[in-house]
């Protein structure tokens, strides 16, 4: 388990890759009106530019073994614990980079056109520059205190931008749901971090540092590396959508489409997977944690899939499969194919941001309808969109060379033939693929095939989104084909892909068992149930049929309503945790604190009070009075001292 | 000639109807008479004590406790008056302002 020897060196360049669009920030919070809006929009697009731009020329400077560090300064020290604000970049965080920086330009520069008319347009750019940046710190930090205060920032984030039209009061509480479930993951996670420092100095290692970290985790005992894994997985669950925290990301969608696009789908949601991965040598040591985290993967892939069968608003049968896809990159996590799940999350930035980014086209043509009941036959219309979201669906879908094919088989592989992957996990995410074919072509003829059944008033509007929005487009569904064939499997040209990501992850190929001929057999099997998720998908939906309201009506309805409101897992939620919470809350507030706190306070004061008011007799204001006092104390004295003599 | 403890006693005397005038009397004019009673008990005790010893510093002390003794009859007197022309009463049981 000993990692390769990996060169270090310093690289003064990395910490501007987080600033610049910091400073962007910045300056569009206190001059963006004064700029104007062109001007600040083109300011945090060329921020973000700038930042891809030396994200590039690291990667190309970047040996596959070399680890770069940048330094700024230390933060804070206690005897020999010290934590440094510092920056590094390997293989694994390079991709991090290109991912957020690359596919975060293009979704800025989509949001021109998207935002261009919004009255909130620089509040946008300046929550969305702060993201990027934020990002940027969690996948360069170079310990995990870094990565915590990037971890936080971009949930702050997310939140800003999910609350982004706070007029309506739907989208403040789904911010506000948004914010709070990942609290409860985020508290699990900084519990696993106390633990793993305060563990490690036990052991006379004080530490937050990746590096150093790794060099002495074997000073942990079983036990407690199990328990500070859970903890960590438990942020994780949080941040990436996972059963039983995912209920936050469909209500997530509220937010504007370049914000689903960039936060809820290519970068943020993925950071669970890439903090597991970054820890990686925490994780393969608790092969119970790691079983948890593949049940946990494919039970959330197949129940979101489910869901997403049948759900009407464009966006959320999205939501549910970057959900469903969240848990194929679990599933790989929990294998231990931890490159694997990487290249998942690589390829899934590419698909799911081109088809946010289309359906985003698609609301935006039609004024901002989401209902897919009240789309169809806008492939006429919207002709660039149209072809990149068939692309972005083929390739979500897996079909053959596509990017999609060659992760998600690659990830299905492993689960079959790797010693911690089995049979039973193999079969979920096969079945799950056979679901994603389905729900994505039922969406993409619901939206684009058939007769339009929007009304006439919105159909005499429909227009193709400008050039700086279907540009994006374009090019990520470019990426959405080719993005895989970095990482295609030993029968075909072989992987770049692990071999890039080798030194990181060290030697943690596991043999394994089965041939080249199972790996294409299943391969082939997998494409079946894609094409019969198709097929299902194009008698279903692809013209006209009775057969969906027939399967909505099977078994009495009992199967389609429960999908149709998501397993009542809200519901659930609601009843057993939120109800019970605000009962108890508003007790405190309304009987506890004003009867018991301010009571025991008020009783205080009343208490004094009272006892003032018997000795405030003996101040009556006679001087005559007083003086009785005075002579009665000087005989006393007196007398004392006449005594004493 | 009349013994030392005489005077002593005539001034204890003289001093205890001054302090309970002060203590008990319902007009200001009497309680500064009162006082003025107390001081020149005081006074006797001196000047008895003085010639007892045959030493003159009891003497002297005496006429200092004059000269303050008229200084404060003459501010008492004052706050008498503009007591009175305020209140058109001179019982200091009325006077209890000063509490709270």
């Amino acid at each position: 388990m000993v990692a390769p020897t990996q060169t270090v060196a310093t690289v003064d360049l990395l910490r501007w890759m987080p600033l610049i669009p910091l400073l962007a920030s910045l300056i569009n919070v206190f001059f963006g009106t004064r700029l104007g809006r062109k001007a600040s929009g083109g300011l945090a697009c060329a921020a973000v530019l700038a930042s891809f731009s030396i994200a590039l020329y690291i990667f190309w400077l970047l040996p596959a073994t070399g680890i770069f560090r940048d330094t700024v300064y230390t933060w804070f020290e206690s005897g020999s614990f010290q934590v440094k604000l510092s920056f590094q970049v390997d293989a694994l965080t390079a991709v991090m980079l290109l991912v957020v920086t690359g596919i975060g330009f293009l979704i800025h520069i989509y949001s021109l056109g998207y935002i261009g008319h919004d009255e909130g347009m620089i509040r946008f750019f300046v929550y969305l520059n702060l993201f990027i940046f934020f990002m940027l710190l969690l996948v360069m930090g170079d310990n995990l205190l870094v990565l915590f205060i990037g971890w936080e920032g971009v949930g702050l984030c997310s939140y800003l931008l999910i609350g982004f039209w706070y007029q309506d009061h739907t989208n403040t509480i789904a911010g506000n749901k948004a914010f709070i479930v990942n609290r409860i993951g985020d508290f699990g996670f900084m519990l696993g971090l106390l633990l793993l420092v305060t563990e490690l100095g036990r052991q006379g290692v004080w530490t937050l540092d990746f590096m150093e970290l790794q060099k002495h985790v074997n000073l942990l005992s079983p036990d407690k590396i199990t328990l500070i894994t859970l903890l960590l997985f438990v942020g994780a669950i949080g941040k990436s959508a996972q059963i039983p925290l995912f209920v936050w990301l469909p209500d997530a969608m509220a937010g504007p489409t370049p914000v689903s696009a960039l936060i809820h789908a290519a970068t943020m949601v993925t950071a669970g997977a890439y903090m597991t991965a970054r820890l990686h040598f925490l994780f393969v040591l608790a092969p119970g944690t790691l079983s948890l985290i593949a049940v946990i993967g494919a039970a959330t892939a197949f129940f979101a899939a489910t869901v997403a069968l049948t759900q009407n608003d464009i966006k959320r049968v999205l939501a549910y499969s970057t959900v469903s896809q969240l848990g194929y990159m679990f599933i790989a996590v929990g294998i231990g194919a931890f490159s694997t799940a990487i290249f998942h999350l690589f390829t899934h930035a590419f698909f799911k941001a081109c088809l946010f980014l289309g359906s985003g086209s698609v609301i935006h043509a039609l004024g901002g309808e989401q209902d897919m009941g009240k789309m169809g036959g806008l492939r006429a219309y919207l002709p660039t969109t149209y072809w990149t979201y068939l692309i972005a669906t083929l390739a979500i879908a897996g079909a053959p060379f596509t990017s999609g094919f060659f992760s998600k088989d690659s990830i299905l592989w492993q689960a079959y033939s790797r010693p911690h992957g089995s049979t039973e996990l193999w079969f979920v995410g096969w079945l799950t693929a056979g679901l994603t074919a389905f729900y994505m072509f039922r969406q993409l003829f619901l939206v684009f095939h058939g007769q339009c059944r929007a009304d006439d008033h919105v159909k005499a509007h429909i227009h193709e989104s400008p050039a700086v929005m279907t540009l994006p487009l374009v090019v990520l569904a470019a990426g959405s084909i080719f993005a895989g064939w970095l990482g295609a499997p030993e029968y075909l040209w072989g992987s770049r892909w692990d071999q890039w990501l080798q030194p990181t992850f060290g030697g943690l190929h596991e043999a394994a068992h089965g041939s080249e001929t199972d790996e294409i057999n299943l391969t082939l099997l997998t494409l079946a149930i894609g094409a019969l998720g198709f097929v299902f998908a194009y008698f279903a939906y692809g013209r006209a049929s009775k057969l969906p309201d027939r399967l909505a009506s099977l078994a009495g309805g009992g199967p389609y309503r429960l999908l149709l409101h998501k397993y009542y897992v809200d519901e659930l939620y609601d009843f057993l945790i939120v109800r019970p919470f605000t009962y108890c809350s508003r007790w405190l507030a309304q009987v506890f604190d004003p009867e018991v706190i301010d009571g025991l306070v008020n009783a205080v004061a009343k208490g004094a009070r009272g006892f003032s008011l018997i000795w405030r007799e003996i101040q009556t204001g006679n001087v005559q009075h007083y003086l009785a006092g005075f002579l009665a104390a000087t005989l006393a004295l007196l007398a004392y001292f006449l005594n004493q003599q | 000639m009349v013994p030392l403890d005489h005077y002593l006693i005539l001034a204890a005397v003289i001093f205890a109807i001054g302090v309970i005038g002060v203590l008990v009397r319902r007009n200001l004019i009497v309680v500064l008479m009162s006082i003025e009673l107390m001081l020149n008990a005081v006074n006797l005790t001196f000047i008895a004590f003085s010639r007892y010893l045959g030493s003159m510093q009891g003497q002297v002390i005496v006429f200092f406790v004059m000269a303050v003794a008229a200084a404060e009859a003459v501010i008492g007197l004052a706050i008498v008056i503009s007591v009175f022309r305020h209140r058109q009463s001179l019982d200091p049981q009325e006077m209890q302002l000063l509490k709270w």
